[in-house]
């Protein structure tokens, strides 16, 4: 197998062409000067950067979006990394029931739980929307933090928990002394792929808006849906940087963990 | 009963907010004016605009999760061949779009298919069409969007499985006379198969369940079931509809990840 296999180099260098060509063409069309997009793009301006900013609808979409994922986020890893620890550090009757059902947000297509939580807490609940979002998608990300920090904490040695116990020191100290510092960037992690995958969702949140409350990937769809110019290239780049950067971080500290 | 206490408040979420509301819409859906009746649901899969859109769902998470398997197995072997740092590289330029928007992913296609669009431009350009060809608002494209999403995914699920299998194994099975073809398809695919399934459990589940793809490369012709319960519940307000559409996902979704996981499990007894 040390040779070289040109028909795989072939169908791998494809497959990454299919991969990124579309997300390649889109910065570039950002970037031109016409009112339409078109490829090869025409001449080179940021004036659709500039109209990204200076668009209400997108600000204020990307200010609650931000805000949301980070408090829905936050409330994941508060609920998750018990929850992770019972289920790695703990043997009681009914664990794997509990597991099944810690991970069933995966299982319920996301459209459905949007409308199960608009009928409850929009409807029936009358509460805020924003209330609706923030719990929805606390459950849509909910599974990263039992995953990724469950993964974590079970990497980690339960001898170095005993001896920290039979010096005298109780559980919780335990693991605020030893444990959370040894999973950090488990935690980090999750908590990036947890925020990434709530700002970007659109399953959920499209149940989930009122007036002046739209997130903003739902905020984009309305607009291509009237508009077809570039000032949405522009805006998928600036969210592409955002993204890339979180892939940075995370594969920095998976680096870092090992 | 420390443990409690920890699980306390992932459990109070997960069943106020995601079993609590689903058995509120789904339940109902099982009870008429004289008891328990199925009658909403033969009502649903036996009007023909009803049943042809949940046949479009299951057709195109299929499809698309096959194209995902035949073009990511030569590819993750390949990367599976590589050093760790080149590998790790090759993974993260695979994971990189999955932290994008499905909205700019979708956009992106519409920019390619669209009837002005870069592909219908070039094939004009180089005389394969005359006119501008209808790529965008089909069937095909939502497949085309679906597999954009979701190669990434089985890509690595088989990397992980196939970084497991050993140099040896197919330099055994080489010198037994097998060629590299031979060896590829009776040697790496079986054992790949773990991956596979994992793999199509995501692509189905997600390409039949993706909200943003099908309404934009789909448009109003090619629903699938999540754009057809956004518009029965939020702009027709028919919930009891909207309610059926959701059990018929739910069991939908449990159907095929059970029946595969049995055929992973049944797999693995054989290789065990």
């Amino acid at each position: 197998m040390k040779r070289k296999n040109y028909f795989l180099l072939a169908i791998t260098v494809l497959v990454y062409f299919f991969i990124f060509a579309p997300l390649i063409l889109i910065a570039l069309t950002s970037f031109t000067t016409e009112s339409y997009i078109s490829f090869p793009p025409v001449g080179f301006s940021l004036k659709w950067y500039q109209n990204v900013f200076q668009n209400k609808t997108f600000m204020e979409a990307f200010q609650l979006s931000f805000l949301i994922s980070t408090a829905s986020t936050v409330i994941a890893l508060l609920v998750g990394i018990p929850g992770a620890y019972a289920l790695s550090r703990y043997n009681f009757k009914g664990k794997k029931f509990i597991k099944d059902l810690f991970f069933s947000p995966n299982m319920v297509p996301q459209v459905v739980c949007g409308f199960a939580l608009f009928t409850f807490i929009i409807v029936r609940l009358r509460l805020n929307v924003r209330v609706a979002l923030l719990v929805g998608l606390s459950i849509s990300v909910v599974t990263y933090a039992f995953r990724i920090v469950g993964a974590s904490i079970e990497s980690l040695d339960y001898s170095i928990e005993e001896a920290g116990m039979s010096l005298g020191a109780s559980r919780v100290t335990v693991f605020f002394k030893i444990v959370l510092p040894n999973i950090s960037s488990g935690i980090v992690s999750a908590f990036l792929l947890a925020f990434i995958n709530a700002f970007n969702n659109v399953p959920l949140t499209i149940f989930l808006s009122g007036p002046g409350v739209t997130t903003l990937p739902v905020a984009m769809m309305s607009y291509i849906e009237y508009n077809y110019d570039p000032t949405v290239s522009a805006l998928s780049v600036l969210l592409m940087l955002m993204s890339f950067a979180v892939m940075l971080i995370t594969e920095k500290l998976v680096k870092a963990g090992k | 009963m420390a443990y409690w206490l920890l699980l306390l408040p992932g459990l109070l979420l997960i069943l106020l907010f995601l079993v609590l509301p689903i058995l509120r819409i789904v339940l109902p859906t099982f009870v008429g004016e004289s008891g328990l009746t199925l009658q909403y649901y033969k009502d649903f899969l036996t009007d023909s605009f009803y049943l042809k859109i949940f046949l479009r769902t299951i057709r195109v998470a299929l499809v698309t999760a096959l194209i995902c398997v035949v073009l990511a197995l030569p590819v993750a072997f390949y990367i599976s061949r590589m050093g760790s740092s080149r590998k790790g590289i090759m993974i993260a330029l695979a994971t990189f779009p999955l932290l994008t928007n499905t909205v700019v992913r979708a956009f992106a296609w519409i920019t390619i298919l669209g009837r002005e669009g870069i592909l219908n431009n070039l094939l004009q350009k180089i005389g394969l069409a005359s006119e501008p060809l209808k790529l965008l608002y089909t069937e095909g494209a939502i497949v085309v969007g679906s597999v954009y999403l979701f190669l990434p995914i089985m890509l690595t699920s088989l990397v992980g499985v196939m970084e497991n299998i050993s140099d040896e194994t197919l330099e055994a099975a080489q010198s037994l006379g097998a060629n590299r073809l031979v060896s590829f398809v009776k040697v790496v695919v079986p054992l790949s198969m773990p991956g596979v399934i994992v793999g199509s459990v995501l692509v189905f589940a997600g390409t039949a369940s993706a909200y943003s793809t099908p309404l934009m490369l789909g448009g109003n012709k090619n629903m699938m079931m999540s754009t057809l319960i956004y518009q029965q519940a939020m702009l027709l307000d028919n919930w009891t509809r909207a309610a059926v559409i959701a059990t018929v996902m739910i069991v939908t979704s449990y159907v095929v990840v059970g029946v595969l996981n049995t055929l992973a499990a049944k797999l693995g007894e054989k290789s065990a």
